[in-house]
């Protein structure tokens, strides 16, 4: 996978955001302070923006994560801001300069993600958060790149897990974050960060599958 | 929805026109969103910075002056700002003798302040952080995120600021806003909902006959919903919950705080309750303050922040400030 296919990525990533912005908020609504889909969308479209910029375009995978890590952190504020940020950041970190990216280099760009948004935030799995997705997403990966799965399939992998381990938190106490103030009324409300992540993984799945 | 704003994506921006605007005592950065005080930092002074979402006004805007902060950095709505204007802030306040970062106890605020004091440790300026977590309504635990931070913030920036608008050192600034932190407790309750502007309806929807106990600042809701009561009793509610976690006897410094859409008529009436409730049990309301002072946009409600003075604090309360929401003094 080349920078292509990661501006794709983020390009569709910025856009199932902005199309789910309504109903982020509204699951925001329910356990926090109703601003994770608007936060994001302004996030994102700043991404796009620094993006865009002809003659500072960056030309590597990383350096598109990491563009898209900074930028995040100083357009959207909020917890989600220096955890998506960080999470970006340290996959295009991960990333190096490589001009092409294989599946072990994302496998480990995944897990370099992870760490970094458990580091700063200390939420575990089960504590009802992005991270009930993004471990899930980043096992699945793994997994079926150990596996020798093909992109395509290791990509779903990755994107179906993301879906269930947001999904899963449906039911789950929130232990972090604003919504761990409501306790057990948390209860019965999908995660807006884990929903978040689910869609922004799904996003990378559609981005590389269209660039074949 | 009915605001006073022209669109939901300016609000935020076009507010701070307006806070520069009407107060000439401030230095406000609309574009990078950082509310000064005007004029040149003093030379060996500790720097306060604060900051949060924006919809709690006057806080923290309102609290920057003499006596209090130094810089405010306002979010969007009910979202923390990001590190960009933490490092503007504290760059533009360092005297030489460190910054004092005032950060409430909410996921966001801490990560982004502690972002923004890394990057400012790698400038070479020395920052120090508290952090506010007086509100008693969310059950302390091992794996929440912790008590949130609420009333005890004004108390905070107050009392640090006079100490160091005296000349102190970082160490003692920081270590008189554990102080008033640590012997601060809040509760709050609403009557109604907010509407964050982008959202364009209410975070919860509140019955007729339904409060919100342990209401948080941002909409997001509190832990127990109840029936609407007198007001004696709402006010025994909430300082049942603070005179649990805290000794209310002696020297207190009580504010009554409205939301943002309550009549002062039923603050001070709310303030009569909590005057008896204290005083009933050995608590004298030394000094006070009631009004809005950090709101959740036009939530009808109130909280209550009391606090244990000593001499000193009750010295440093009384201390001159002068700022758009807070002037005595001078």
């Amino acid at each position: 996978m080349d920078a292509e296919v990661f501006r794709a990525w983020i390009v569709s990533a910025a856009e199932v955001i902005e199309a789910n912005r309504d109903h982020l908020t509204q699951l925001d609504a329910a356990i926090g302070d109703a601003d994770h889909g608007i936060n994001l969308s302004r996030g994102f479209t700043a991404v796009l923006g620094a993006l865009g910029q002809e003659n500072q375009a960056p030309k590597t995978p990383g350096a598109i994560l990491t563009l898209t890590g900074n930028t995040l952190i100083s357009k959207v504020g909020g917890a989600s801001g220096p955890l998506y940020g960080m999470a970006f950041r340290r996959a295009g970190k991960a990333l190096g300069d490589a001009a092409d990216v294989d599946l072990a280099a994302l496998s480990a760009a995944l897990e370099a993600a992870l760490a970094g948004v458990q580091k700063l935030g200390a939420a575990r799995e089960g504590d009802k958060t992005m991270v009930d997705a993004l471990a899930a997403a980043t096992r699945a990966f793994s997994k079926a790149v150990a596996e020798g799965a093909a992109q395509e399939d290791a990509l779903s992998s990755l994107a179906e897990a993301a879906e269930a381990g947001a999904t899963a938190t449906i039911s789950m106490q929130a232990l972090k974050g604003r919504a761990s103030y409501l306790g057990p009324r948390s209860v019965g409300h999908e995660d807006p960060g884990a929903a978040s992540t689910a869609l922004i993984l799904a996003a990378l799945r559609d981005a590389a599958r269209a660039g074949r | 929805m009915k605001k006073l704003i022209n669109s939901p994506e300016t609000v935020v921006t076009e507010a701070l026109e307006g806070v520069a605007a009407a107060h000439p005592s401030l230095s406000v950065d609309v574009g990078n969103k950082v509310i000064l005080r005007a004029g040149a930092p003093r030379p060996g002074k500790v720097g306060l910075v604060s900051g949060g979402g924006s919809g709690h006004e006057p806080l923290h805007g309102g609290f920057v002056g003499y006596g209090m902060l130094d810089a405010a950095c306002p979010g969007e709505v009910f979202t923390s700002p990001v590190p960009d204007q933490m490092l503007a802030a504290t760059t533009a306040v360092d005297g030489g003798a460190g910054v004092l970062h005032v950060v409430k106890n909410y996921t966001g605020d801490v990560l982004n302040f502690q972002m923004a004091a890394e990057l400012a440790g790698d400038d070479g300026i020395e920052v120090a952080a508290v952090v506010i977590n007086d509100d008693v309504a969310v059950e302390d635990s091992l794996y929440t995120a912790g008590r949130r931070g609420t009333g005890a913030t004004v108390f905070v920036e107050k009392i640090a600021g006079a100490l160091a608008e005296e000349g102190a050192d970082l160490a003692a600034v920081a270590a008189v806003a554990r102080e008033v932190n640590a012997r601060s407790r809040s509760f709050g309750v609403a009557l109604s909902s907010c509407v964050v502007p982008a959202a364009g309806k209410p975070t919860f929807e509140l019955g007729d006959t339904e409060v919100e106990l342990g209401i948080g600042i941002h909409g997001e809701p509190g832990r127990t919903r109840s029936s609407m009561n007198p007001a004696r009793e709402l006010a025994a509610v909430a300082l049942d919950a603070i005179a649990a976690d805290l000794p209310v006897q002696g020297d207190l410094l009580v504010m009554v705080n409205g939301m943002g859409g309550t009549p002062l008529i039923e603050l001070y009436l709310m303030f009569n309750e909590v005057r008896k409730y204290l005083e009933a049990r050995g608590g004298r309301v030394a000094r006070n303050l009631v009004g809005n002072y950090i709101t959740s946009l036009e939530m009808q409600g109130f909280s209550v922040t009391v606090c244990q003075l000593t001499d000193e604090l009750t010295r440093l309360w009384d201390a001159p400030v002068d700022t758009p929401a807070l002037r005595w003094g001078r």
